[in-house]
């Protein structure tokens, strides 16, 4: 008697228990850059999540979840601080959200060393994707050279010799700078590092414009690039020499930003508004239907992926409470990406496809990205090798 | 030769704007002896009243009185409920205080106009460089800044050296007390000063709205700069910021566009780079350094 008494309370317990645990959603931290001329990348990124949470009524893979986001105002000792009390205080156990590499480069050790599991919506410096890769470290946007080595590939099969090039300094620029190098294989006729707070670049200007090169690179994300853009048109050099792009230079924003002065600049990107696909085509209409004034900015995009990523795991496990189960699970990358195919590589970097696009006039009036074609397939990164995963 | 000739136009352009904002900096600073933070937020706040309402009546021009207004009254308002009351505090508070009027002003722009940058076309008489000498071409825009930019700055030293309100600014400067105790209403003086400074910041952040993006945390960009301008040419006086401004703008572009050039000769290309920025963004805090080795006050300081 005693014992089934036992029992039944041992029953109702444990029933109770795992009722508690499926109320209770599981929290993802958000860490992302929200002040600032960097604002709005991470704005795009953090709403790109909630846009994927709201589609599935505040679920992910059936699991209800809740986004904690803090603003890290750009600035990696904040960013670092905001990590220490998210696992601290409250337990969070998966970490997301950080734009700028030099504070990925700060925060993401801090994380994977307390076993939490950190996945990148942006920042993929390459002092992380090498030697230094780690297990609980996933990067779905990109590996910061490859990005930059698809437009050296681009401006190399447009025929361009000598090339003018251009980068804030900071790891990310350097990756930038050196990814176009490896794959451009011409002759660097200018290398020039830029402060990440410039706002005026006409010294640049000058410099370009006496180089006389046959293309200009250049990787200058959000706010300072559209900066750099409107400074090259206003130093009559848009029309003059012709400028090849990664994404982050040329996103949605910047181009809005520029008008019809855009039209004609070659970006090479993961991804455009007018890829063939289901999952793009469902994300760019929902949207436009959400943030009617706000183009989607990759950045947009990579927050969706990094979320229906979370939401195939969570899908397989139900819960975060074994990470073993949890890590596994990302790794398998079992959703469908906007950009259509996409993989993780051993360092648990992107494989995936980059593409040469051009901006034309949007129907709206408004210049987007048009896809002109596929620039190499299946491309993971150079760090891949040095990885010991 | 065209060359250092189009540098010098940059870093006169770059000096000008510094002037432009140094010169409130430092009469605010001289004259009330507060340290104001939130002038950034002030040319913030040019340039976004600026934007908005040249793309709202769809006239590029209009945009310059909307900033005018915007950032004087703005400024008159931050004096009349924040500023007051700083005035006998320690510069601790000062800077608590300001500080936080920058963290309200971006979150307030934040609500008005949304985190994304906004853009200001430029009129197309104005949009095409053009051409000064052969093979210089310049951007109109940029020529019509440093122009303004020298317009004000002699406006400025007339109405410091020959008017009477520029009377009581340099008495002000110089010995506040004295300036009480002969009965002048130093807190209108003050209020004045603000406002004057404000719009210098709000004219500065309209003109520079069609070069940079206009968005968030645009005035803390160049806040530091103006800062090493202020203490460089000497607190309190409009003088010394035209000197100070001028020499940083050029010092710092003929150090961004040279300084690497100059090292390849000694080093390999990447390594010059990269020591080259280095140095560059080091120049003119070392000029600062410098100067207040030499001249602890500043080049020109306003009291004896």
């Amino acid at each position: 008697m005693k014992l089934r008494t036992t029992l039944f309370a041992l029953t109702v317990a444990l029933a109770s228990a795992t009722a508690a645990f499926a109320a209770d959603p599981v929290k993802i931290g958000v860490i992302t850059t929200l002040s600032g001329p960097g604002g709005y990348l991470g704005q795009d990124v953090r709403d790109g999540m909630k846009l994927a949470i709201d589609m599935e009524g505040g679920k992910l893979g059936g699991v209800p979840v809740e986004l904690v986001v803090e603003d890290d105002a750009n600035k990696p000792a904040n960013g670092r601080q905001i990590a220490e009390k998210m696992m601290g205080d409250e337990k969070i156990k998966l970490l997301t959200g950080i734009i700028f590499s030099n504070i990925a480069g700060a925060v993401v050790p801090d994380v994977v060393d307390n076993g939490a599991i950190y996945v990148s919506a942006n920042a993929a410096p390459s002092n992380l994707a090498g030697p230094d890769c780690n297990a609980n470290y996933f990067v779905v946007p990109w590996q910061n050279d490859s990005l930059h080595e698809a437009s050296g590939i681009a401006a190399k099969e447009l025929g361009y010799k000598r090339a003018f090039i251009l980068a804030p300094n900071y790891q990310a620029g350097k990756d930038a700078l050196n990814g176009f190098k490896r794959t451009f294989g011409g002759e660097i006729v200018g290398e020039v590092y830029t402060q990440l707070d410039q706002t005026d670049y006409s010294a640049e200007m000058a410099q370009i414009r006496a180089a006389k090169p046959d293309v200009v690179f250049q990787f200058h994300p959000g706010g300072l690039g559209i900066a750099f853009l409107r400074q090259y048109q206003q130093a009559g050099l848009l029309g003059q020499i012709p400028m090849v792009l990664s994404e982050p230079s040329s996103d949605a924003v910047v181009l809005k930003s520029l008008g019809d002065a855009a039209v004609g600049l070659k970006v090479t990107s993961h991804w455009s508004p007018d890829f063939d696909n289901a999952a793009s085509k469902e994300l760019v209409a929902k949207w436009k239907a959400t943030y009617p004034d706000r183009p989607l900015t990759t950045y947009g995009t990579q927050g969706y992926d990094v979320a229906r990523l979370i939401a195939s795991a969570l899908k397989a496990t139900g819960s975060i409470d074994n990470i073993d189960a949890f890590r596994a699970a990302l790794k398998k990358a079992d959703f469908q990406s906007v950009r259509g195919k996409f993989s993780f590589g051993s360092n648990q970097h992107p494989v995936q496809d980059w593409y040469l696009l051009e901006v034309v006039k949007g129907p709206d009036g408004v210049p987007t990205t048009k896809t002109v074609r596929k620039l190499i397939e299946n491309y993971g990164d150079i760090h891949a090798k040095d990885c010991k995963l | 030769m065209t060359l250092i000739l189009e540098q010098l136009l940059n870093g006169l352009l770059y000096g000008v704007m510094l002037f432009l904002m140094a010169a409130g900096l430092t009469l605010i600073f001289g004259i009330m002896g507060v340290i104001n933070l939130a002038h950034g937020s002030l040319y913030m706040v040019g340039a976004f009243a600026g934007a908005w309402a040249a793309s709202a009546t769809g006239n590029f021009w209009l945009g310059l009185p909307a900033a005018l207004v915007a950032s004087t009254v703005v400024g008159i308002i931050v004096e009349l409920g924040v500023m007051r009351r700083l005035y006998e505090r320690d510069h601790l508070d000062q800077v608590l205080a300001t500080f936080a009027l920058i963290l309200i002003f971006n979150e307030l722009t934040v609500l008005l106009f949304g985190r994304q940058p906004i853009f200001l076309q430029l009129p197309d008489m104005l949009s095409q460089p053009i051409e000064l000498l052969p093979g210089l071409l310049y951007p109109p825009f940029r020529l019509l800044i440093i122009l303004v930019g020298l317009l004000v700055a002699l406006g400025l030293y007339l109405l410091i050296n020959r008017t009477r309100i520029g009377m009581l600014v340099r008495a002000g400067s110089t010995n506040r007390d004295m300036v009480r105790a002969l009965g002048v209403d130093i807190r209108l003086l003050y209020t004045l000063i603000f406002g004057l400074g404000s719009m210098l910041a709000g004219l500065a952040g309209f003109m520079m709205a069609p070069v940079v993006s206009v968005q968030v945390g645009m005035g803390e960009q160049i806040l530091l700069a103006t800062f090493v301008v202020v203490v460089i040419g000497g607190v309190g006086s409009v003088k010394g910021a035209f000197v100070a401004g001028i020499t940083l703008g050029v010092l710092d572009t003929g150090l961004r566009a040279f300084m690497p050039g100059l090292l390849r000769h000694l080093m390999a290309g990447p390594d010059a780079d990269a020591l080259g920025a280095g140095i560059s963004s080091m120049g003119i805090y070392l000029l600062m350094a410098i100067v207040l080795l030499v001249q602890p006050k500043g080049l020109f300081p306003a009291k004896g």
